[in-house]
């Protein structure tokens, strides 16, 4: 069966009832794994100390917040140009994620700015632009709890969605671009990470449990959403057979 | 294990990164057993999707 086949409705329902249970116990095998290196397999790091312990949940963190808008990016295409329920699903349960994770890389990166800067906050280009993204998130939700109908909330979330990916290499190049306090990029970057083998593993570990628990939590929401829009037909159904009797 | 000097805001930055993600899951399970519920309560009252339009999913 063609991937596209999924793309309907009914199907990803059932292809979530069967794929739901193995990606939560990867999730959970990844979170084990990856706290058991980040705790008690990587080293302290030569500055920072037992602080570097808070990268491990701050990275991964930064990098779900900006998938997450461009997963809803991505949405938003197939919202307008094909307009595709699913699409309209999936942007509208990745906000509420991108906004969690968007939060607690602001949290962890403050609680490792205190001790390490001196200050839990300054408006640095890289700070600035993931509380800008944290704040569209936040804008995002309100925008689809205004309108009751989904679909016109779908279409303007979708246009939103795409005006705000603008800020997606704003925030990455921010580092590059301005002079920040915040370290410039040490993983993505051309020429390789700088970053020691044995902090960098436990790191790309934790990164990947991180993003098996947004697959998850996404699957799960988008799941939600469908049956809400279910429920939603149906009492307009009923209302339908109310007002004709 | 010893997480020298600064083991108040590591511990924070675990707790609060913890408390974030056990929330949104207690969010997707309450919110799918809510859906669940009230989609059994439309078809015991004999609403069902049988001739509901597709676009409306």
């Amino acid at each position: 069966m063609p991937l596209i086949a999924y793309a309907n409705p009914s199907r990803f329902l059932s292809l979530t009832e069967r794929v739901l249970p193995w990606l939560v116990g990867a999730t959970a095998i990844a979170f084990g794994v990856g706290l058991y290196q980040a705790f008690w397999v990587a080293p302290e790091d030569y500055q920072q100390g037992a602080t570097v312990r808070i990268m491990f949940i701050h990275v991964p963190a930064a990098w779900l917040g900006m998938v997450c808008w461009t997963v809803m990016s991505v949405s938003a295409l197939g919202t307008l140009v094909w307009r595709h329920p699913l699409a309209d699903v999936a942007l509208k349960t990745a906000a509420p994620l991108g906004a969690a994770f968007t939060f607690v890389c602001l949290v962890t990166g403050s609680l490792w700015g205190r001790p390490m800067w001196g200050t839990y906050w300054v408006w640095d280009a890289r700070l600035t632009s993931v509380l800008v993204l944290f704040l569209m998130y936040l804008g995002l939700i309100a925008l689809w709890r205004t309108m009751e109908d989904p679909t016109r909330a779908g279409r303007a979330a979708a246009i939103l969605t795409l005006v705000g990916a603008v800020n997606l290499p704003i925030i990455k190049f921010s580092v590059e671009w301005w002079n920040t306090l915040h370290q410039k990029a040490s993983v993505l970057r051309l020429g390789g990470p700088t970053i020691d083998p044995t902090i960098l593993v436990p790191l790309l570990i934790m990164a990947i449990a991180f993003t098996l628990l947004f697959v998850t939590l996404h699957a799960a929401a988008m799941r939600n959403e469908i049956l809400r829009r279910r429920v939603r037909t149906l009492r307009l159904r009923q209302a339908h057979a109310a007002q004709g009797a | 294990m010893d997480l020298g000097p600064h083991a108040t805001f590591i511990v924070a930055a675990y707790a609060v990164a913890s408390a974030v993600v056990l929330t949104l899951i207690a969010w997707v399970i309450i919110d799918y057993r809510a859906q669940c519920r009230l989609l059994a309560e439309l078809e015991r009252r004999g609403i069902t999707r049988k001739s509901v339009p597709l676009s409306e999913t």
